[in-house]
């Protein structure tokens, strides 16, 4: 256990020594390495298909990274920003309104036969456009209650919401504000528009690559706000309410707005990577919006480590993997083997669930974690054999 | 001392804050009437009288007899370790589930005696409490105990962690879709009637099994030796370990409680509403949760309380409204409560609210 520690510290360091110019040389290969990868599989098949539901869970872990990493405020109903932006495109990419301007429909940056359909039809990119905006305000609704609590009773505000939010889209059927329904209830909206990206060949079940390509473009604006908002002085600002709030408010940090900030940015991913979803999956169904969702993103955090950006990417493309791939695939047949007669799919989540509690339990700081945290969770226990470098130096 | 001399700006008697103290003080009260007497008025208004708003008031009372044993779980957990044990919802369906495999093993059916059926429950009652009571000191040890240090996040997501494993375990046993119950105690059938409301067996069952449960536990936290070592390690974990109390045995017995009443619990929803599935217990643990945190958590009257109340919002909800938005409508409930009263009805503030 302790070499296994020791070789991949020694990784990191050799990846910190390297120059700063072979480092971005790295990354650059790797950038093109990702944007290749499609053209060596089939479009249609399914390795394209995990590997673009794989990059969408990352956007979203990374949306909750911000809320529960940075800023330590525990959301436990992040589903509610995946139906939030689910229903965005269902309300501006689809022919759910489909009496709105006399059945002639409104459309805004489409082309081919959508242009001619009843209903709300917005380009894909307005559409994203508008589940960030939804879902940050939705993020400082719900958050403003939550801005008095601490700890275990804002994962509990928070979760109620979530619970509202799936109530509404499954009842929402009979909501009718201004004679329009508000969701088409456990029917689901569908079709969804496929998206019409400017560059990229045509969206469609059978050919997956600009999916994957979408995907990976949203992952990496993603990554880059994150890394840019770790370090700047907002970013600071969420590590230290998440340290300790009193401190963090006592040197002037003012407290409403960074955990508003934290929850709409948060959302507003969420949102982002809900509204690929639907469009992805052609459908806005109102039974999945469930409480397990929520558990399945956070589980995606806890694995890679809590507020390490690079540790939550891991923890969602593994956790993607093992729904997608391993579960449904390979591990398949295990229990019979062991002369079980259970069908591995039914226990995802008590899969997911055992994971978190082992996780918790064995390496609670993730399996790559930040640096700090992991300092925080080490203290008092062998304090004494901590090497980590210092993280103040002086000027 | 330079503190002293700055002069504290005293609280002006405006209206705005004199309406503010009564908000704080009253509004919770309010919103919770605003239901009842809502549909009470609307009943009268409309000629029909108070007869159904006192039926729904009644069934309330007997479905929140059951909120509130699970409630009581919740806050003995949280008033001593401040951990809200995600768990104890699911442990509660699992106390619903053995009860129901337990009667099948002694096999008591629709067609014994009354005898057999009374002494048959109660021995599945007993064996579903033990078991519950197990399963919570069990969960506690593998996955709280560890994380006693930690970060408070840390034991929250193994509670959710463990939630979902038993989720699981109750899905591999009686199947995905809602499981029904032989109606052992006839729950409908209507014993009798006072003034019109209509009293039935699951009623009787319900209090029946509650009232003395709860005497005997508040007599146990109250009286007790060991009682006094919950209360306090409840106040100060440290210093009770100064004083020579067992911490950790003192925590597994508060868990074990807490178990127990989850089994009853459980025992009295499997034949209160003659079926039992998987995921009872989602469900069954936010709404006690919402009924601990009304009535001040860590609070055991104000758990009962809490819990009587609750079963009276849904049963009016389900009644009056549509039951598809009752879920919605306690979510609501429990969302103004941490807004606008967080230390409950009976509690004191607390760090976490505060």
């Amino acid at each position: 256990m302790s070499e296994l520690r020791q070789f991949f510290r020694s990784i990191g360091d050799t990846w910190d020594s390297l120059p700063q110019n072979v480092k971005r040389g790295i990354g650059v290969a790797a950038l093109v390495f990702l944007i290749l990868l499609p053209f060596f599989f089939t479009a249609g098949g399914s390795f394209i298909d995990n590997a673009t539901r794989a990059l969408a869970y990352a956007v979203m872990a990374l949306g909750l990274n911000i809320v529960v990493g940075f800023a330590g405020l525990l959301d436990l109903g992040y589903v509610a920003f995946y139906a939030l932006g689910a229903f965005t495109i269902g309300w501006f990419g689809s022919g759910f309104y489909a009496q709105v301007n006399h059945q002639k429909g409104i459309h805004v940056g489409v082309t081919g036969v959508v242009s001619t359909l009843p209903g709300i039809h917005l380009n894909f990119l307005l559409v994203l456009v508008a589940a960030v905006i939804v879902c940050a305000i939705f993020g400082v609704l719900i958050g403003l209650p939550t801005l008095r609590l601490r700890g275990d009773y804002i994962a509990i505000v928070t979760l109620a919401f979530g619970e509202i939010i799936g109530r509404v889209a499954i009842n929402g059927d009979s909501l009718k504000p201004f004679g329009y329904a508000v969701t088409a209830g456990r029917q689901g909206i569908t079709p969804i528009d496929s998206p019409d990206l400017p560059g990229l060949s045509e969206f469609g079940p059978l050919n997956l690559r600009p999916w994957y390509w979408t995907a990976l473009g949203m992952a990496l604006l993603v990554l880059f706000v994150n890394f840019r908002l770790r370090d700047s002085r907002l970013g600071r600002a969420w590590i230290a309410v998440r340290e300790d709030e009193v401190a963090a408010a006592s040197m002037g940090v003012p407290l409403v707005r960074t955990k508003l900030l934290a929850y709409a940015t948060g959302a507003a991913f969420g949102g982002m990577a809900g509204a690929f979803f639907a469009a992805y999956f052609n459908t806005v169904n109102a039974d999945q919006f469930e409480f397990s969702f929520s558990i399945f993103v956070l589980a995606m955090i806890i694995l890679g480590g809590l507020g390490s950006i690079w540790g939550v990417v891991l923890g969602a493309i593994v956790l993607s993997y093992i729904n997608t791939y391993f579960i449904p695939g390979p591990f398949k047949s295990l229990p019979h083997h062991f002369g079980l007669n259970f069908d591995l799919t039914d226990l995802s989540f008590g899969i997911f669930g055992f994971l978190l509690v082992i996780m918790m339990v064995l390496r609670p700081e993730g399996l790559l974690p930040e640096r700090r945290r992991k300092l925080e969770l080490t203290e008092g226990i062998g304090a004494g054999d901590v090497d980590l470098p210092l993280e103040v130096t002086a000027p | 001392m330079e503190a002293a001399s700055i002069p504290v700006r005293a609280t002006r008697a405006t209206p705005l804050n004199a309406l503010q103290a009564f908000l704080s003080r009253y509004g919770l009260i309010i919103v919770l009437l605003a239901l009842p007497v809502g549909f009470a008025v609307h009943d009268v208004a409309s000629g029909h009288g108070l007869t159904h708003i006192i039926q729904n008031l009644k069934d309330g009372v007997s479905n929140g007899a059951i909120w509130a044993l699970v409630a009581i779980g919740y806050t003995l957990v949280y008033g001593i370790i401040e951990l809200i044990n995600f768990a104890h919802g699911d442990v509660f369906m699992i106390g619903s589930f053995v009860s129901f495999a337990m009667w099948g093993t002694l096999g008591v059916t629709l067609s014994t005696g009354p005898l057999g059926v009374v002494g048959g429950l109660i021995v599945a009652g007993l064996i579903a409490m033990i078991a519950c009571g197990a399963l919570n000191v069990m969960i506690e040890r593998v996955a709280y105990r560890p994380l006693r240090g930690a970060p408070k996040l840390a034991p929250l997501i193994t509670a959710v962690g463990f939630s979902f494993i038993l989720q699981n375990v109750g899905l591999e046993w009686l199947g995905g879709s809602p499981h029904g119950v032989d109606d052992l105690v006839r729950a409908q059938h209507i014993l009798f009637t006072v003034g019109g409301v209509q009293i039935i067996n699951a009623d009787v069952l319900a209090i029946g099994i509650t009232v003395p449960l709860v005497i005997v536990l508040v007599t146990f936290v109250n009286r007790t030796r060991l009682g006094r070592a919950m209360r306090a390690t409840a106040q100060d974990p440290e210093a009770a370990r100064l004083m020579g109390i067992n911490v950790d045995v003192t925590i597994s017995l508060t868990f074990l409680l807490g178990g127990l009443m989850a089994g009853a619990a459980g025992l009295i929803y499997a034949l209160y509403n003659t079926t039992v599935w998987f995921q009872q217990g989602f469900e069954a643990g936010l709404i006690a949760f919402t009924a601990a945190v009304m009535g001040g958590i860590g609070n055991l009257q104000g758990a009962v309380l809490g819990g009587v109340i609750i079963g009276c919002i849904q049963q009016i909800s389900d009644d009056r409204i549509n039951s598809t938005w009752t879920p919605a409508i306690v979510f609501a409930y429990l969302i103004l409560i941490m807004v606008f009263r967080p230390q409950g009805l009976l509690g004191e503030e607390t760090r976490e609210a505060g």
